[in-house]
């Protein structure tokens, strides 16, 4: 048996009356790659977070290469050779990628930056990242972003890496490059722990799986003796059922939104959405399939109402809407799940707050709020929708999956007559997964409209009846969903003209 | 011809204290903190760089007295707005009327309501480059001056050409960024502020020990919001931010001379056009203001 690089002892961490983490006992080895596995608030976050300083555990030890240590802060455990890559990304956009490396270990008082552009450089070379030291991370694509999180702690030595769902934001080719980088860092005697909600992402890539449930460790399992099945099964503590569609197809077709020769240009002066036209039927779901990058923020930001497009006009139910007016596009009945989670909730105000936020009228006379029947509605939705929280909770401190939740349940509860749903399952786990796409087929059985972006081919192929590929900024491929393969979804999406559609 | 040269002269004076202090707060803003405390800070240190001078003699002791004056006041907003976190805008807005309380209230117990206002016997000399030529009268400056002149390149290029700078800007772009990679944001924070206090440090003395060689209540008069539009509309760019000061100075400079020559225009109307005008051209010029990220926020730690 290797010795440990590191050993977790015990480890616990509440926060008020809630435990996240409950006496975790681990071992870590060089040399290894260990996915950390567990639903929505399970408290993977939290782990590793005490593993880099950024919590205090409350009880326990860490062990590190025999002596006990203690991390009071991050730049400890960068001393102690830990590297940690966040959920959220934490860098500086103005600065160049060099810049943001070597932040706090410039080695001298003067910067020479050719001098440290160089080192990066071959930092970045020596571990196959292919970065450009002098480009500003702001111009950068997230997959990008995420190499410089990584030659970050690279660059300073770490034996251990942890990254928090790495790959929840990558393209899957991405992923594959992802997944190549850690395994040669492996190669090198680095131990890695990686979280991911994708169970055939951990397989891949793991020798060790750990699971974590409602705070404690459940199982630690060598990747080779178990399966996606029966670590599901570890993570929910029963079977969990996929969903399954509805296959009969409303036959008549009523338009609820059109949109017409949607055009945009970004600041460059390029053109990120060339003439998209599109209907989307009620009682359907509509999945746009596309890499990301290829025009779908803008698609999503012009059908909810938030970016106005050169050209082009929306209508719902045969009325053109006022473009660029947010509040119009709800009025009408446009309901909307934003890409990013975090955007849509206002993090520092309660459960309850952002629950009835969008209806504030309803719950208004004369300007002065009924502070109880905000409290009754917002009671109602946590029980229709399952959201573990109370209704005074800070929205802040709920985990990534509850936080979609709230927005599912705020948006679907005003019964939209058309659903935008982008990226709606990122970063959340099998059961909360689920559950989204049970409301969305709910929508659709209702005799809503559902457009659903996603880059999640799978997902797009299980929700949809029909489906569309974007890329380059254009709508390249329409299928119906039963009659969509694979392969020419694939070939559409990566720019190939050789596909007949 | 000498009309010019010397509204020039006068220009460079009345920029001198702007200037100092405008450079001390953009260094304090890029590092994410509002420091509205200046204007009071430069009126405390005024007040005693000119105490300790009077009464020990030296106008090198009154000079340090001032400095650390400066040094202190913004230690202090750091202790409230960097460690406990308050609001900067309380926090500023507090320390600049507890500044200038306690300059009045010590100004009166040390002079206690003499109609004249005491004054030093002596105050730092000028300095005379280009002796003999007709550049001469503008370049009769005190030595403050040139050394706030020499600032300008050198914060630059601490800003951006040192570790130190790159530091105390990634505090004030993103906090979480600089813990997560091991800096300690607070001690970053408080260098600024104390690099900013002694700027504004100087920036008093100038007035107290060498512009006026007296103290008055009024000697600041404004002078520390002026300096923060200038880093504003400057960008937060020490070079802009000198371009800014230059402005207002000349401005003001004309303004003086034309009140003067007896111009018929009502004073009023002449003493809001250096603020109008620098406010018009400033807001023209550095319309993509780029603000730091981070500013008016404290850092705190998520769940600590
Ligand atoms: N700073 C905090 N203050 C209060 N509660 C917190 C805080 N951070 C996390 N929690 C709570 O601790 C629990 C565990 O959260 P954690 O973020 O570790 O979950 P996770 O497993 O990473 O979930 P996800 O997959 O959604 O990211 C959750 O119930 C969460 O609400
Ligand atoms: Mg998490």
């Amino acid at each position: 048996m290797p010795i440990p690089f590191l050993s977790i002892k015990n480890l616990s961490k509440r926060f008020g009356s809630l435990s996240a983490n409950e006496a975790i006992s681990l071992e870590l080895y060089p040399a290894e790659v260990l996915a950390l596995l567990g639903e929505n608030g399970a408290g993977k976050t939290t782990l590793t977070k005490m593993l880099y300083g950024i919590y205090q555990p409350d009880e326990g030890e860490l062990i590190l290469a025999g002596s006990p240590v203690r991390f009071r802060s991050p730049a400890d455990a960068i001393r102690h050779g830990i590297g940690f890559v966040s959920q959220h990304f934490s860098l500086v956009p103005s600065f160049t990628v060099a810049e943001n490396v070597v932040l706090g270990r410039e080695g001298s008082a003067l910067l020479n930056k050719k001098v440290l552009n160089d080192k990066v450089r071959q930092t970045a070379e020596h571990f196959g990242l292919a970065l450009d030291p002098t480009s500003l991370i702001r111009d950068l694509s997230v997959g990008e972003q995420q190499r410089v999180e990584i030659l970050k702690s690279l660059y300073r030595n770490c034996q251990l890496l942890i990254l928090d769902e790495p790959t929840a934001v990558l393209t899957p080719q991405d992923v594959d490059k992802l997944f190549e980088t850690l395994r040669n860092l492996q190669n090198q005697g680095l131990s890695v722990i990686i979280i991911t909600h994708k169970l055939e992402e951990a397989i891949a890539i793991s020798q060790r799986v750990a699971v974590l449930r409602l705070g404690k460790l459940v199982g630690v399992e060598q990747t080779q003796n178990t399966n996606a099945k029966a670590l599901a099964k570890l993570m929910v503590g029963r079977d969990s059922v996929p969903v399954t569609r509805n296959e009969q197809h409303h036959q008549e077709k009523t338009t609820v939104l059109a949109a017409k020769g949607l055009t945009v240009k970004d600041k460059r002066g390029l053109t990120t959405l060339d003439n998209v036209t599109l209907e989307l039927h009620a009682g359907e779901v509509l999945g746009i399939a596309g890499v990301a990058g290829n025009g779908q923020t803008e698609l999503v930001d012009i059908l909810t109402g938030m970016l106005k497009p050169e050209k082009g006009q929306v209508l719902l139910a045969g009325k053109t809407l006022d473009l660029g007016n947010t509040r119009a596009f709800e009025v009408a009945g446009v309901g909307r799940i934003p890409e990013d989670r975090l955007k849509g909730v206002i993090a520092d105000l309660s459960v309850a707050e952002n629950l009835t936020l969008e209806h504030i009228p309803q719950f208004s006379k004369t300007g002065h709020l009924n502070a109880k029947a905000i409290r009754q509605e917002a009671e109602n939705l946590i029980t229709t929708f399952q959201i573990k929280a109370k209704p005074n909770d800070k929205t802040r401190t709920l985990s990534g999956g509850n936080i979609q939740k709230i927005i599912l349940a705020r948006t679907l509860s005003k019964n939209p007559s058309a659903v935008i749903a982008a990226q709606p399952t990122r970063g959340l786990d099998i059961g909360a997964t689920n559950f989204v796409h049970e409301q969305l087929l709910a929508q659709k059985e209702r005799g809503a409209g559902v457009l659903l972006l996603s880059e999640d081919l799978d997902e797009v192929l299980r929700l949809s009846d029909r489906i569309l590929v974007i890329y380059g900024g254009k709508i390249v491929g329409e299928f119906m969903a039963a009659e969509a393969e694979l392969e020419t979804l694939g070939l559409l999406m990566a720019g190939s003209k050789d596909v007949a559609a | 011809m000498d009309f010019v040269i010397a509204l020039l002269g006068a220009t460079l004076r009345i920029f001198t204290p702007i200037l100092l202090a405008a450079l001390g707060e953009t260094l304090i803003e890029r590092a994410g903190i509002l420091n509205l405390g200046i204007e009071g800070t430069m009126l405390l240190s005024a007040f005693s760089g000119f105490v300790v001078a009077q009464l020990s003699g030296s106008l090198w002791l009154g000079l340090s007295a001032a400095l650390l004056t400066g040094i202190l006041l913004c230690v202090f907003m750091g202790l409230l707005s960097v460690t406990l976190g308050l609001n900067q805008h309380v926090a500023g807005l507090g320390i600049t009327l507890l500044a200038s309380g306690l300059a009045l209230f010590s100004f009166r117990i040390l002079y206690g309501g003499s109609s004249t206002p005491p004054s030093l016997e002596r105050s730092f000399a000028q300095l005379a480059l280009f002796k003999g030529t007709a550049l001469e009268p503008i370049f009769s400056q005190y030595g403050i001056t040139y050394i706030a002149l020499l600032l300008v390149p050198i914060l630059g290029w601490l800003l951006m050409h040192t570790s130190f700078g790159l530091r105390l800007r990634s505090v004030g772009e993103n906090p979480e960024a600089a813990d997560i990679a091991g800096l300690n944001v607070y001690w970053v924070r408080y260098q600024a502020l104390i690099v900013g206090g002694a700027l504004m440090g100087l920036a008093g003395a100038y007035l107290s020990l060498a512009q006026l060689g007296a103290f008055t209540h009024g000697m600041v008069n404004g002078r520390g919001w002026v300096a923060i539009a200038i880093v504003i509309f400057g960008n937060w760019q020490p070079s802009k931010v000198f371009y800014g000061a230059l402005l207002f100075g000349f401005l003001q400079a004309l303004q003086l001379r034309l009140q003067a020559q007896g111009i018929p225009l009502p004073y009023e109307a002449l003493l809001a056009l250096p603020y109008i005008i620098t406010i018009i051209i400033l807001a023209l010029a550095g319309r993509n203001a780029s603000y730091p990220a981070a500013l008016l926020k404290a850092y705190r730690r998520e769940g600590a």
